[in-house]
C-alpha cells in the first residue's frame, strides 16, 4: 500500500493542528493546539481515521510518539515542571513548527 | 479541514476526573468470550474476507449517543457496534436480527424485552 513519506525526524518540535473535525478521531481532544517533540518514528500504518468511514485504500500514514511537557499540556498541571507525556499521533495531525 | 468546532466525543475522556481504577479481574460469561471471539472472526479473520475494520466499529461506539455508552457493559457494546456496522453494510437487517432474537427467547422461554 501506498505510503505518505516521513517529514519529521526525532527531536523536530511539532505543533498538532488545532482541528476539531466530526467522525473517528485518534488525537485526543486535549492535545489539539498544543506543541511538543518527536520521541520516536514508530512507522507507517492504515490510517484509522479514513478506515472508519470504510475508505480503506488511502497511503499509509507514518505515526510518531510525540513528548509534551505535562505543564504544557494542562495549564493547572500541579506535578513536577519536568513531567512529561508521550501520545501517539498520525503525521496528518501534525505540523513543522 | 472544517471551521465547524466538533465538540469533545463522550468517549474522548483523557483528562476528565475518573474516580478511583477497579483492579481485580473480571470473568468472563460465555457470551462475552463469544461476542469477542464472534468480533475477531468478522473484522480480523485469520483466513476469509474481513466484513469492517475495527475502526469502523468504534465510530458506531462513538454515535450511538451518550446515554448508551455509559449504559452498556464492555462487550455489550462490542455487540451493539457489530450489529449496527453489519446493517449499515447491509450484511443483516435489524429484523433479521430481531427475528433471531425472538427465536431464542422463545427457545429459552424469556420474556421480551421492551428496550
Amino acid at each position: 500500500m501506498a505510503e505518505e513519506p516521513t517529514h519529521f525526524k526525532i527531536g523536530d518540535n511539532v505543533h498538532i493542528r488545532g482541528d476539531y473535525p466530526p467522525g473517528h478521531i485518534r488525537t485526543p481532544y486535549y492535545i489539539r493546539g498544543k506543541s511538543g517533540v518527536i520521541a520516536d518514528v514508530v512507522g507507517a500504518y492504515d490510517n484509522p481515521e479514513e478506515r472508519a468511514k470504510g475508505h480503506y485504500d488511502e497511503p499509509q500514514q507514518p505515526l510518531y510518539r510525540v513528548r509534551f511537557m505535562q505543564t504544557d499540556a494542562w495549564p493547572d498541571y500541579s506535578g513536577s515542571p519536568e513531567d512529561t507525556i508521550d501520545i501517539e499521533i498520525f503525521q496528518h495531525w501534525l505540523e513543522a513548527v | 479541514m472544517t471551521d465547524e468546532k466538533t465538540p469533545r466525543g463522550y468517549h474522548d475522556m483523557g483528562g476528565l476526573p475518573g474516580g478511583p481504577v477497579e483492579q481485580t479481574e473480571h470473568i468472563l460469561a460465555p457470551w462475552e468470550k463469544r461476542v469477542d471471539a464472534l468480533t475477531m472472526a468478522l473484522s480480523a479473520p485469520k483466513v476469509g474476507k474481513r466484513a469492517f475494520y475495527v475502526d469502523e466499529r468504534r465510530d458506531k461506539i462513538e454515535t450511538m449517543g451518550e446515554d448508551k455508552y455509559e449504559s452498556l457493559t464492555y462487550y455489550e457494546l462490542w455487540m451493539a457496534s457489530v450489529a449496527g456496522v453489519l446493517v449499515d453494510k447491509g450484511l443483516l437487517t435489524d429484523e433479521e436480527i430481531e427475528a433471531k432474537m425472538a427465536e431464542i427467547r422463545e427457545r429459552l422461554g424469556l420474556e421480551a424485552e421492551t428496550a
